[in-house]
């Protein structure tokens, strides 16, 4: 119990801090793909760039407009960030360890519906930003909350798609689950890629990032449902989308590059104590690549136009997962021999 | 309009209105196109950016930045409160109050007037070297100096603390880039009115 207790504030120092670290990384990554060399004044290299950042954050006036709803003006950010904090409870980070004679499971909490909480928890974040910009009371400020509920709600479909075929697949819900169906059989993403690529797509709705960063398009919406929004409510807003990117970015890990599996290390009769952490290390090696294509994808590929988005989700996505969820199925009939 | 329509130019192109391949409606291959042309950039070691404070790009000679007014051989003020160049300044940036020299400051100042304010707003300041061409006394040139930057509005008026270059003949700033034989020769034109 105090053990799950510690590892959960860990996971929570861990979570944040990466996120700290990812408005870092983004813009080192925005720069070198630019051509540029991004910040370096702040430490070296400008690693303690993410501490100025959230010093100039704090230290800005905090204002609510004066036709703002005031209670759920607070509420919007502060769901935004507790919705992202709590999806990375159910994600396995590792196996099982044993420290100082007690057995630890690296994993918050192993619920048998692991992935419907994450469908759940993303479903509750819609709500902050819609709360943020229904109660900003400005005419761009609820646009933008409209696009991302519209948006957000049209891609859970297609990435629900997915995850029936992956539970098809897999058999479980659980997501620990999934991770030793991998480990027996081999990763997801060679049973599922029409799956997994609709569901990366799908991935760049949820979270807003580029190119489907409609609701805070800043060229159409000034910036979109956090337009009113100053100081660290502002702040709670950026970092819930880096926090959700990170969070995204270990699911896709999970579900269809095998979690923390490193292909063949069982055979090599090591430790389990250290087969453990590696696990670990490879679960954050194969999240920071994705942290990484996000990134990739926002600085190389321009933004989408409202209707090409909408008839991508509904008219290209969503059929192709429907097509994806027939194959599999006539693959299990195939395979199981009717 | 009963005739075909000519061309206005004979650059202009057919728009060509074809649908789509399945290839190029797909969309992946031009992201992943495009992807791979970002990611080239990524690991390009060599990079245009010039770190500004530390390194400076070459700056022309003649580069009009931050004004110095010049003293004499001996050390004398050479500015003698004439006003030609406030007048002179299109921005109206320059302002100065006039004063004369006592008795014992012969070593100061060039001539039996001088300047005892004379302040140049900088962000009002266009640098076009208008100044410096009107000054009858070589006393005011613009330098290879860039103004520095601040926080806050009044810095930016400069005074004669900042003006004046140093007594120290070692500590002078040079100017004869500016001066160059054309300038000289201008200036020692008595038919234009300020040289007279």
């Amino acid at each position: 119990m105090l053990a799950t207790a510690i590892f959960l504030l860990v996971l929570f120092v861990i979570t944040l801090t990466v996120a700290a670290y990812e408005t870092y990384g983004e813009r080192k990554v925005a720069a070198f793909l630019q051509d540029r060399i991004g910040p370096n004044r702040a430490g070296p290299f400008g690693i303690f760039q993410p501490l100025a950042d959230g010093t100039k954050m704090f230290m800005k006036e905090d204002f609510v407009p004066a036709t703002a709803n005031k209670k759920l003006f607070f509420l919007g950010p502060a769901i935004a960030m507790t919705t992202a904090l709590l999806t990375g409870v159910v994600i396995p980070w590792g196996g099982t360890v044993t420290l100082f004679g007690t057995t630890l499971n690296l994993q918050g909490a192993d619920p048998e519906i692991g992935i419907l909480y994450v469908f759940a928890m993303v479903s509750i974040g819609v709500y902050g930003i819609m709360l943020g910009g229904w109660a900003s009371n400005n005419k761009f400020a609820l646009l933008g909350a409209i696009r991302a509920a519209s948006q957000m709600v049209s891609y859970e479909l297609a990435m629900g798609l997915c995850i029936v075929a992956l539970v098809m697949t897999t058999g479980t819900l659980s997501m620990s689950g999934i991770v030793d169906y991998q480990i027996a059989h081999g990763w997801n993403i060679l049973a599922q890629p029409l799956g997994f690529l609709i569901f990366i797509v799908c991935a760049f709705a949820e979270t807003n990032r580029a190119p489907f960063d409609m609701p805070e398009c800043e060229t159409e919406l000034v910036g979109g449902y956090h337009t009113e929004f100053s100081s660290m409510k502002l702040g709670f807003y950026l970092f819930a989308e880096y926090v959700n990117m990170f969070i995204s970015s270990a699911v896709m890990a999970t579900l269809y590059f095998g979690g923390y599996h490193i292909p063949g290390i069982a055979g090599l009769g090591w430790d389990p104590t250290l087969v453990a952490f590696l696990g670990v290390a490879a679960m954050f090696a194969k999240t920071f690549f994705f942290v990484f294509f996000f990134m990739w994808v926002r600085w190389s590929i321009p933004r989408f136009r409202f209707d090409q988005l909408m008839n991508l989700g509904w008219k290209g996505l969503i059929p192709l997962a429907i097509l994806n969820i027939l194959l599999t199925g006539g693959w299990i009939a195939f395979k199981t021999g009717m | 309009m009963s005739t075909a329509m000519q061309p206005l130019t004979s650059r202009s192109k057919v728009v060509s209105d074809k649908k789509m391949t399945l290839l190029e409606r797909i969309y992946l291959p031009a992201i992943i196109g495009g992807l791979f042309i970002t990611i080239k950039h990524f690991f390009r070691i060599k990079r245009p950016t010039i770190q500004y404070p530390e390194v400076q790009r070459p700056r022309s000679a003649i580069w009009r930045g931050q004004h110095v007014l010049k003293r004499d051989d001996q050390g004398r003020e050479r500015c003698t409160a004439c006003g030609l160049c406030a007048v002179a300044c299109p921005a109206e940036a320059i302002t100065m109050v006039s004063a004369e020299r006592k008795k014992g400051e012969e070593h100061l100042y060039r001539e039996e007037k001088y300047a005892s304010v004379y302040e140049i707003n900088m962000l009002r300041c266009i640098f076009c070297g208008d100044c410096e061409e009107a000054c009858p006394k070589e006393a005011i040139f613009l330098t290879d100096r860039i103004v520095q930057s601040d926080y806050l509005r009044t810095p930016f008026v400069f005074g004669k603390d900042e003006l004046v270059e140093p007594m120290d003949k070692n500590q002078r700033i040079d100017v004869s880039k500016r001066q160059t034989p054309a300038v000289i020769k201008f200036k020692e034109n008595r038919q234009y009115a300020h040289n007279r």
